[in-house]
């Protein structure tokens, strides 16, 4: 059968291209002239699809999976540009499917904002999904924790093999119990099975979610009830390594990834790839997989090292307190030099607030050299408040920049940065060194 | 995720450690109302900047805190509360009742409070959410909250009579509507405020401040940090002697606020 939107939705995606548009328009196209090209497309794919979201570490999770599989020789689809939306995933699938459309891939795996996610599983039942955590992340889009919870509990509601929890994380834990028989929507008979990664209890402190934001210290906490067995566990974190409990084994690998949140992510994305790679009752191959996963490389803006002047440049996005509390924790702040900028733009979030859910009792010792972005002066504040030592602030990213790389020749530098200033220092960035550039 | 006791890995917030002894004009007691249930939006901020600058001013701050089932503390000088999740509300409800006589005698009495958001609803008469069930509130403040579909978000710029320019965020959809018995906080210049009908934010009674405006409030409002705390030493000290807070990062933080979209 000859579809004539596919031609149509390429034909546009040239166009696009050429103009040098947005990747959303082609999909645009295709949604409204053929609303069932996408699952059309994907249901023909012999692993079917796997859906990652969560409010934190979706990108680099889902570059996690996708190496995972590849490692056990699986073609995989993903949405690679980060157009973690229904178009954007079917502008990526009108870029690889023929024209008859076909797609050439064994498995889907799909990064996907929440409120999105919701649409694209309407659309599309996904047979596995890895729900990563709920954090407050973008409050001013969904409202409320709870009501991203219930947008997790969709996805996994028509989820229709296996849904990966984080065991940690309560309110995704809590996901499970919703996924009884009964309780599905038309052609599920029975609820999907669940999987969950978790952490070892040394490394639970490093990871609070947003009820313990003020939990006083000594002040009584409710008991926790009995965890579920978890498929994979974080057992430990090194500097350049992590073990990983799996089929009760610890093994431990070495790690290019930093940041604990990441390496977490790493047992979400090895419970994932675990699931998806048993074929025909076959157990997983585990190492093939650890190998795999000692290779994956942070994805675009999440925590990367460059080099500038001999020395070594560590961007961290946050975008969160979670996210935020968790950079500072992973990235001791002894011998390097700080830099922090905040900007307030629409990808960023306009709503201050988070940055006095953040401690930054760490950076006292060697104080902040430089503040920089829309918002500076509110994170001068933060850090007055918190008893930091400025060093200059200057709301204009590229004079900011300059200034804080020839004021710290010497030292290894370190910046914590939210999304739109992260894009600002890299585009400043790759005027003085190297810097990947992402399509 | 488990909450963890092992306080020196808490995530706990804790004030910074004091530099010299304190300076021994007096002590001041900071109540936060339910930290751990309505504290949302930099809540904490705001028992932060009472407690800095507190001893700006020279004066030793005592921050304390009041949870669901804890007992009342005794002689509290200022009290400070914030919003929640719909699940916090449901959570500290019941217990909030149970305090509606010694909250409301700490109000008639003068005690300066700041109630945001989620506290500011439940200090007034009730809330009444959008299928109709109506959740009563302490009826300190001469108020009433109508739950909507509608999310009031982004950033807010008041002028008061009292306060001048306040600036903040907003984020609720509760709607609430001032009876007589109370003022407004001021009216808005940028954002929606108390509801989307009468341009009106917050509201005054006695030496409360109720307002929607997280951001935290306090720390880019001094001048409202500034009453509270003056009030509360007046009212135990019988007269305020101020320090010299340097709030040259809280005058640019303001302009460079000011200018930013709604
Ligand atoms: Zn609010």
């Amino acid at each position: 059968m000859f579809y004539f939107s596919i031609p149509l939705g390429k034909f546009v995606r040239r166009v696009s291209r050429l103009r040098g548009g947005g990747s959303a328009l082609p999909g645009l196209v295709v949604e409204k002239i053929d609303p069932g090209f996408m699952r059309r497309t994907l249901s023909t794919l012999p692993h079917g699809v796997a859906v990652v979201s969560g409010t934190n570490g979706k990108t680099t999770t889902t570059k996690m999976v996708v190496e995972l599989l590849e490692s056990q020789g699986l073609k995989v689809f993903t949405n690679r540009t980060g157009s973690n939306f229904t178009r954007g995933v079917a502008a990526a699938l009108l870029g690889e499917v023929d024209w008859r459309g076909r797609l050439d891939a064994d498995v889907a795996v799909l990064e996907l904002d929440e409120a999105h996610a919701v649409h694209f599983v309407n659309q599309v039942p996904p047979r596995y999904s890895l729900l990563l955590n709920v954090l407050r992340d973008q409050l001013d889009r969904f409202g409320e924790i709870d009501k991203t919870a219930q947008l997790l509990q969709h996805i996994a509601s028509k989820t229709t093999g296996t849904v990966v929890l984080n065991r940690e994380d309560p309110r995704v834990a809590r996901i499970a119990e919703t996924l009884t028989a009964g309780t599905h929507g038309a052609g599920i008979e029975k609820g999907p099975d669940v999987l969950y990664f978790g952490l070892d209890d040394s490394l639970l402190s490093t990871f609070p979610n947003d009820d313990e934001l003020r939990a006083a210290p000594g002040s009584p906490v409710p008991p926790a009830p009995p965890k579920p067995h978890a498929d994979v566990v974080l057992r430990r974190v090194g500097a350049a390594d992590a073990d990983f409990e799996c089929d009760g084994v610890t093994v431990t690998t070495a790690m290019k990834l930093r940041g604990v949140y990441n390496i977490f992510n790493a047992a979400a994305a090895l419970t994932l790839a675990r699931a998806i790679a048993v074929r025909d009752g076959a157990v997983a191959d585990n190492d093939g997989l650890l190998t795999a996963l000692s290779q994956v490389a942070p994805a675009f803006g999440r925590g990367e090292s460059l080099v500038v002047d001999g020395l070594p440049l560590d961007l961290v996005l946050v975008k969160n307190p979670s996210g935020f509390r968790l950079g500072l924790k992973s990235f001791p702040a002894a011998g390097y030099a700080t830099m922090i900028a905040i900007n307030d733009n629409y990808a960023d979030g306009r709503d201050m607030s988070w940055l006095w859910d953040v401690e930054f009792d760490t950076l006292r010792e060697g104080g902040v050299d430089q503040l920089s972005g829309s918002r500076a002066y509110d994170m001068a504040l933060r850090l007055q408040y918190d008893d930091v030592a400025i060093g200059a602030v200057d709301t204009e990213i590229a004079p900011a920049l300059a200034a804080f790389i020839s004021g710290a020749r010497d030292k290894p530098k370190r910046i914590f940065c939210t999304y739109t200033a992260m894009l600002a220092i890299r585009r400043e960035l790759s005027k003085i060194t190297t810097v990947e550039v992402v399509s | 995720m488990t909450p963890q006791p092992d306080s020196s890995l808490s995530f706990g917030h804790e004030l910074p450690p004091e530099e010299s002894p304190a300076p021994g004009k007096g002590t001041i007691r900071v109540l936060q109302l339910y930290p751990r249930d309505m504290n949302i939006y930099g809540d904490w901020g705001n028992a932060l900047v009472l407690a800095q600058r507190l001893r700006w001013h020279g004066y030793t701050p005592e921050l304390l805190e009041y949870n669901v089932g804890d007992e009342f503390p005794a002689d509290v000088d200022l009290i400070v509360g914030g919003g929640g999740q719909d699940s916090g509300q449901l959570v500290i409800q019941d217990d909030l009742l149970s305090r509606e006589s010694v909250l409301k005698a700490l109000a008639e009495d003068g005690t300066p409070m700041l109630v945001i958001c989620g506290l500011y609803q439940l200090f007034g008469k009730f809330f009444k959410t959008r299928t109709g069930s109506v959740i009563p509130g302490i009826g300190v403040l001469d108020v009433e909250t109508h739950g909507t579909d509608q999310r009031l978000i982004g950033n807010v710029s008041v002028s008061s009579p009292e306060f001048g320019t306040v600036l903040g965020y907003e984020n609720h959809s509760g709607q609430t509507t001032l009876g007589p018995g109370v003022s407004p906080l001021g009216t808005t210049a940028k954002g929606t405020g108390n509801n989307s009908d009468d341009g009106q934010e917050g509201a005054r009674y006695r030496n409360i401040v109720a307002s929607y405006l997280h951001g935290s409030l306090l720390p880019k409002n001094p001048a409202l940090a500034d009453f509270l705390i003056r009030t509360a030493v007046e009212r135990k000290y019988g007269s305020f002697s101020p320090g010299t807070p340097d709030d040259s990062y809280a005058v640019l933080a303001r302009e460079h606020a000011a200018r930013r979209p709604r």
